[in-house]
């Protein structure tokens, strides 16, 4: 970045050009947040109660143990998306927003590992 | 740059500026339950992670769940879920262009924290009730 012309003044300070792909990944995922959301709001009320072995049963077959999975991915993929906004819109400092924004990868993947491996494990039998 | 920052430049306005209007309410309450949501999240982590531990650890989510204050939280968090999903739709429809005339964005502006309301007021009546 240099201080002679005009164009070495601002060189560089542009978009990232990573921003409409942040962007439609925010909505593509809003989708299937959407569609996976309702169907555990529905599914939690067509239970026949919340018992333990009721939700294990349930949790056990297929199409629920797939659903979860994929509400899993689509909604801390969201989030994660979601809250890097947040905290590009709040934490100024570029030390600071470098150290968060690494924990919120981290956070995410491991949240989302460990849903995976508890919904693997209860279709698959090991609980 | 070098001297852009050091400048005495003008500030867009800011929130205490404009006269307060349902369009900002429902932004600002959208990043709000978009964050609350985080905690949904958790809970839903926690209630798989207690499923797959087993009977001890599921009835420990439960008891800590049915106790008043987990009533407290899951109701919040419903709610934040259903609010969140409501002014989402609100951005989808946004999104394509439509919904800037100042009557409808006032309209859908209102509807839609409304919605979610009645929405959680409806799962938690289907579900203590059925």
């Amino acid at each position: 970045m240099g201080n002679g012309t005009s164009i070495g003044r601002v060189r560089g300070l542009g978009s990232a050009k990573a921003g409409p792909h942040h962007w439609l990944q925010q909505r593509y995922t809003a989708i299937g947040n959407l569609l996976l959301g309702l169907w555990f709001a529905i599914s939690i009320l067509l239970m026949p109660n919340l018992s333990y072995a009721a939700v294990t049963e349930w949790l056990g077959s297929p199409i629920p143990a797939t659903a979860m999975a994929l509400l899993i991915i689509s909604t801390i993929w969201h989030a994660r998306l979601g809250l890097q906004v947040l905290f590009e819109d709040y934490v100024h400092d570029d030390g600071s927003k470098f150290a968060v924004l690494a924990i919120l990868n981290l956070v995410s993947f491991a949240a989302a590992a460990f849903g995976l491996f508890c919904v693997i494990r209860l279709a698959l039998g090991g609980a | 740059m070098a001297q852009a920052g050091t400048r005495n430049r003008p500030l867009s306005p800011h929130l205490q500026i404009w006269r307060w209007g349902p369009h900002m309410f429902v932004s600002i309450l959208h990043r709000v339950t978009g964050s609350g949501n985080v905690l949904g999240l958790a809970i839903l982590l926690w209630w798989l992670g207690a499923l797959a531990s087993g009977p001890g650890a599921y009835a420990f989510f439960a008891q800590v769940m049915t106790s008043p204050i987990g009533y407290i939280v899951l109701v919040g968090v419903s709610w934040s879920f259903f609010t969140h999903m409501m002014s989402g739709l609100r951005h989808f429809v946004l999104d394509i262009g439509a919904g800037y005339e100042l009557e409808i964005n006032k309209i859908w502006s209102i509807a839609c924290p409304v919605l979610g309301v009645i929405l959680t007021v409806l799962f938690w009546a289907i579900l203590l009730l059925r």
